[in-house]
């Protein structure tokens, strides 16, 4: 686990830059995270997914696969793309303060 | 008044638990099981199919005749559970009225949900090995495959034995050298997963068996189309896969009965269970095992079966008014068959993931875990033997416990932290 600084509040992440306590997060740290993963600016529909994923894991304690979010979040795969290049469950997740999503054994 | 378990499927789960509760239970239960047809595949032969190693139809046998005596059998798709009043609604409109319902209707797969999978070349040079049918055209298309690029992909997790897409890379790997094909072959896996399998000690060790066999993986493969007619297949991030044969591993679902039950399942038609009680969270008597369920653990019948001790107590306590047990852990079992007349043996459960070592026993074994071996291979086949004649009929395995032991298992590779999910 290390420490790093974000939107000037220190935070505790794991290995690939997620977060370790949802709790600690903000809107800002974020914004800050999505500019660290190439996203320059969360729109709506990114945060129409962000906050999804977010609340299902608050919710249930674990975050929706991609396929659930394409299925549940109200943006189908193929945008869900195109707001997240690089996979859209990992960088939500991570955007959203959130631990890595599991694919079920 | 006599209670009626009814109990939706008659697979692995759902046979087994019949039979353990028949073997509790004096003839005033009245248990039925329903199921749309009365074929009953042993699916971890599903594997060898394609390459010849066992006949399709050898692997099969009647639904009806694996229950025990005193177990009613109904033929009936059923289209709906109605929660509230305690009824199953079949389609041609019966109704089956239950005082604990047990739903054991499996996983399904959705191979038209992927863009193009069922489209031009679908049976000829696209496949899957998931079905009987699926396997035996597998079959006589491998029979037929002169060479070229073999990619087998799974489209995304959750899939029935998520193990099974790396023996088929493994035993082609074996089949294809046995017929001076292998030179001639690339060989990849794409996979959703970011390695070869999802748990870290497991992952390594099976990632550098697929490079030592000059298999290829693509990671974090997430499968949007097919194009047939080009033999091409296309992640969501449009990295593109050429084939000559593809071995296609579809996207499961639950059963669509679990879907337009309200409250049932999840939104991939899983029953939404206490991963330790399996009592569902839809209604106090009914329960689910098996594929059906949600549990986050292997789709596998080691894991029903496991499952299945639980249940029939938890059925025993719900009847009698007490609370239930919390005692199902996750624990699945596993062989891996790695070609050569070897296999590889996984131990795991919630918490504890993959480790070597040695099982049942520590020490002496017989069979050692997360290596390769020719007595694990042996434990592959025999294991034909005891599910059709210790498994199904819900006679115990001796030796095997339904908790995992830790006892055996070699911790050192573990990381001091975050090593399990």
């Amino acid at each position: 686990m290390t420490t790093v600084t974000l939107a000037g509040t220190p935070v505790e992440v794991d290995a690939e830059g997620f977060l370790e306590k949802p709790e600690q997060w903000t809107k800002e740290m974020g914004e800050e995270i999505a500019r660290s993963v190439g996203i320059e600016k969360l729109t709506d529909r990114h945060w129409q997914v962000i906050d999804f994923m977010r609340k299902t894991y608050l919710d249930t304690g674990s975050a929706p696969s991609m396929r659930a979010l394409g299925k549940t979040s109200g943006v189908a795969i193929r945008e869900l793309y195109e707001l997240f290049p690089k996979g859209p469950a990992k960088l939500a997740a991570k955007i959203g303060g959130i631990p890595k999503p599991r694919g079920c054994v | 008044m006599p209670n009626r378990i009814l109990i939706l499927g008659a697979g692995t789960g759902g046979t087994l638990i019949a039979n353990k509760l028949r073997r509790r239970y004096d003839a005033e239960t009245e248990i039925t099981v329903v199921d749309k047809d009365d074929r009953h595949v042993y699916q971890p032969d599903l594997l060898f199919v394609p390459f010849g190693l066992v006949a399709p139809n050898s692997i099969c046998r009647p639904r009806s005749k694996q229950l025990r005596h005193g177990n009613e059998f109904r033929l009936g798709e059923v289209k709906r559970v109605e929660t509230e009043k305690n009824t199953v609604h079949l389609k041609g409109g019966d109704t089956l009225p239950y005082d604990i319902l047990i739903v054991a209707s499996g996983a399904e797969l959705l191979p038209e949900e992927t863009e193009g999978l069922t489209g031009p070349g679908w049976g000829e040079t696209a496949h899957t090995y998931y079905t009987v049918e699926g396997a035996a055209s597998l079959r006589k298309a491998m029979e037929s495959f002169e060479g070229g690029r073999l990619v087998v992909n799974i489209v995304d997790m959750p899939i029935k034995c998520p193990i099974a897409p790396l023996e088929f890379c493994f035993l082609s790997d074996w089949w294809l050298r046995k017929r001076g094909l292998r030179k001639k072959t690339e060989i990849v896996l794409a996979t959703p997963l970011d390695g070869a399998f999802t748990k870290p000690v497991a992952a390594k060790m099976l990632g550098e068996l697929l490079e030592k066999k000059n298999i290829l993986v693509e990671t974090e493969y997430a499968a949007g189309r097919v194009d047939g007619a080009a033999r091409k297949l296309y992640s969501w991030d449009e990295r593109e896969i050429p084939y000559d044969l593809l071995v296609s591993i579809p996207l499961h679902g639950g059963s669509p009965l679990v879907g337009s039950s309200d409250g049932l399942g999840d939104e991939l038609g899983f029953v939404v269970v206490d991963p330790n009680t399996l009592q569902t969270k839809a209604a106090a008597n009914v329960f689910a095992i098996g594929d059906a369920t949600n549990v986050p653990t292997s789709k596998a019948g080691a894991v029903a079966h496991f499952e299945a001790e639980t249940l029939v107590e938890n059925v025993d306590r719900f009847l009698a008014g007490k609370e239930l047990e919390k005692s199902f852990d996750g624990h699945a079992n596993c062989f891996i068959e790695t070609g050569f007349n070897k296999a590889l043996l996984l131990d795991f459960n919630y918490d504890v993931e993959p480790l070597p070592g040695k099982f049942p026993f520590p020490v002496i074994g017989p069979m050692a875990l997360l290596k390769q071996s020719r007595l694990n291979h042996l434990g592959k086949l025999a294991f034909r033997w005891l599910y059709w004649h210790l498994l199904l009929p819900g006679r115990p395995i001796p030796m095997i416990s339904a908790q995992l032991k830790m006892a055996g298992k070699d911790t050192k590779l573990l990381r001091s932290e975050g090593g399990n999910e």
